[in-house]
């Protein structure tokens, strides 16, 4: 087993690459916890509707527009359809046991890995992302501009919603109704909406990691299911109920396996996966309620 | 003239317990009334059944007009329910739980928030604070100032007395009185210290086992032997 000649300048382009990965973790693990909190509900269709969005916005850009005017097209059509899921699909069965939603969210990913496939086929597909993937030179690091682009748009999204959730009324709303339903209602706040807009903004979340990554990894019915291993692995690593988990989550789990695939001579690409579980599980025995999040304490 | 809030023959029930057996009862503009009552009596019952956080049947009738049985409706119709419990969002700061009660209203919480500051000092100084913080006392005052922030009509309030000292209770009532003058507002408290109730109502009711058995102004209850012998312990 040899590990590869090291040098400072490798290194600080494995990290930037980790940062790029983890921010796409970080965006799907955030639409992961918005969902949770608000409904407790883990979302296992997050992927397939990110995916679906990115085919439209691929659709889109065949019919001559360009990224950036196919993007807020796609996050308009992403929010109104995250929106529809929830009042549609997961209002009815807002009151069943968690298993059954689960097994709701699970056949929703089916139903919408179906649909993606019977409208574009199977397959890949080359995806023309906004960035292009020359390098620049960054403080003696070469480093491709779509990673930094990935990385910027990422942060300005969760910089936005952060803004959103602490200082609109909206956002406060929304916050309310996940913390505490009965008096939201009773302040006023038509908590089932809040609901509804919750599913939307992670549906916006979604479509913009998987515009993100499709550039990345070519675009496929299946491009997301294992992103969203890792994502929900970043949600879980974070605490699934703390938004800034998530975010730190995601990066923390990028880098991570970005430096175990490259560093570390049994892992490489093929054990990444398993490997970074490994350690989240153990850090969860260590912190049962993941690096943020809250822990119920119950008495025995 | 018409009463602000009017029940007529209201029943609840919780699955196949009936809580309340046909309760009516009145509440005029700007007046404060009580709803006393032993435990089990309904009288938590009987502002769930306002705010439509319980299952209801009979005509509850607010301005002139039937509420819908939706406690946001309620809310935005100019009703604030402080629940048991108080309501608190324990997560929040103090800041967004004021910010919260002004949800239903547009408009500048500035004016709003310096009238709840002036009845509650103590909140300015925490207004960062997360709620789920502040004393029991605190608490109490953060839930009046919250429902304020909303300039209603009316003011539900559930056992503001529960848990807290002698002292803060005579406070809380004493800021209760003042602000029902100056914001204009009818109170309808639910209240198990009935001693201190009456001294604050003008009217009130007594239940028992869901139905109203004694009514009248806080005098006459007061006189009221076995009002007095079951309620007041005198």
């Amino acid at each position: 087993m040899l590990v590869a000649a090291f040098t400072w300048t490798e290194f600080a382009q494995q990290i930037a690459a980790g940062i790029r990965e983890g921010a796409i973790y970080a965006g799907l693990a955030l639409a992961i916890v918005i969902i949770y909190r608000s409904t407790r509900v883990i979302n296992f269709a997050q992927g397939e509707m990110a995916t679906f969005t990115t085919f439209v916005a691929w659709s889109l850009m065949n019919h001559g527009l360009s990224f950036w005017t196919a993007f807020p097209i796609v996050l308009a059509l992403a929010f109104t359809g995250g929106f529809a899921i929830e009042r549609i699909v997961i209002r009815p069965v807002e009151d069943a046991p968690v298993v059954t939603i689960v097994i709701v969210t699970l056949g929703l990913a089916l139903l919408l890995n179906g649909l993606t496939s019977l409208i574009w086929g199977g397959g890949n597909r080359q995806f023309r992302g906004p960035f292009s993937t020359r390098t620049i030179d960054v403080a003696g690091v070469p480093i491709s501009v779509q990673d930094i682009g990935i990385v910027a748009v990422s942060v300005a999204l969760v910089a936005l919603l952060g803004l959103f959730f602490r200082f609109t009324k909206l956002g406060l709303a929304l916050r309310a109704s996940a913390l505490n339903p009965d008096s939201s209602r009773l302040v006023g706040v038509r908590v089932g909406w809040m609901l509804a807009f919750g599913w939307g903004l992670a549906a916006m979340l979604g479509a913009v990691a998987g515009m993100m990554v499709a550039p990345v990894v070519f675009l496929d019915p299946n491009m997301m299911q294992t992103i969203l291993l890792y994502a929900f692995a970043a949600a879980v690593l974070g605490g699934l109920d703390s938004p800034i988990g998530a975010v730190v989550g995601g990066l923390l789990l990028g880098v991570t396996i970005t430096l175990l695939g490259r560093y570390v001579g049994f892992v490489g690409q093929t054990l990444k996966l398993p490997v970074a579980l490994l350690l989240i599980l153990l850090l969860l025995i260590v912190r049962p309620g993941g690096l943020f999040g809250s822990v119920t304490v119950r008495r025995a | 003239m018409t009463p602000l809030l009017e029940l007529d023959g209201v029943e609840a029930r919780y699955g196949p317990v009936t809580a309340l057996r046909g309760v009516s009862l009145e509440v005029g503009e700007g007046e404060f009334v009580a709803v006393l009552g032993a435990n089990g009596a309904g009288k938590t019952t009987t502002l769930r059944a306002v705010s439509g956080t319980v299952r209801r049947s009979g005509d509850v009738i607010f301005k002139g007009a039937k509420l819908p049985r939706r406690p946001d409706a309620t809310a935005r119709a100019g009703i604030a329910h402080v629940p048991e419990g108080r309501g608190t969002f324990s997560e929040l700061s103090v800041w967004d739980n004021l910010r919260l009660g002004a949800y239903t209203r547009r408009g500048s919480l500035k004016e709003d928030a310096q009238r709840v500051f002036k009845y509650f000092p103590r909140l300015e100084e925490r207004k960062g604070q997360q709620a789920g913080t502040l004393s029991g006392g605190e608490q109490q005052m953060l839930a009046l100032g919250r429902a304020i922030m909303a300039r209603p009509k009316l003011v539900l309030l559930d056992e503001p007395s529960l848990g807290l000292a002698p002292l803060l209770v005579t406070e809380i009532f004493e800021r209760l009185a003042a602000m029902k003058t100056e914001e204009g507002m009818a109170v309808l408290v639910v209240e198990q210290n009935a001693n201190l109730a009456l001294a604050h109502a003008a009217r009130a009711y007594v239940l028992e086992v869901g139905r109203v058995v004694v009514t009248g102004s806080s005098e006459e209850l007061r006189a009221n032997e076995s009002v007095r012998r079951s309620y007041l312990g005198y």
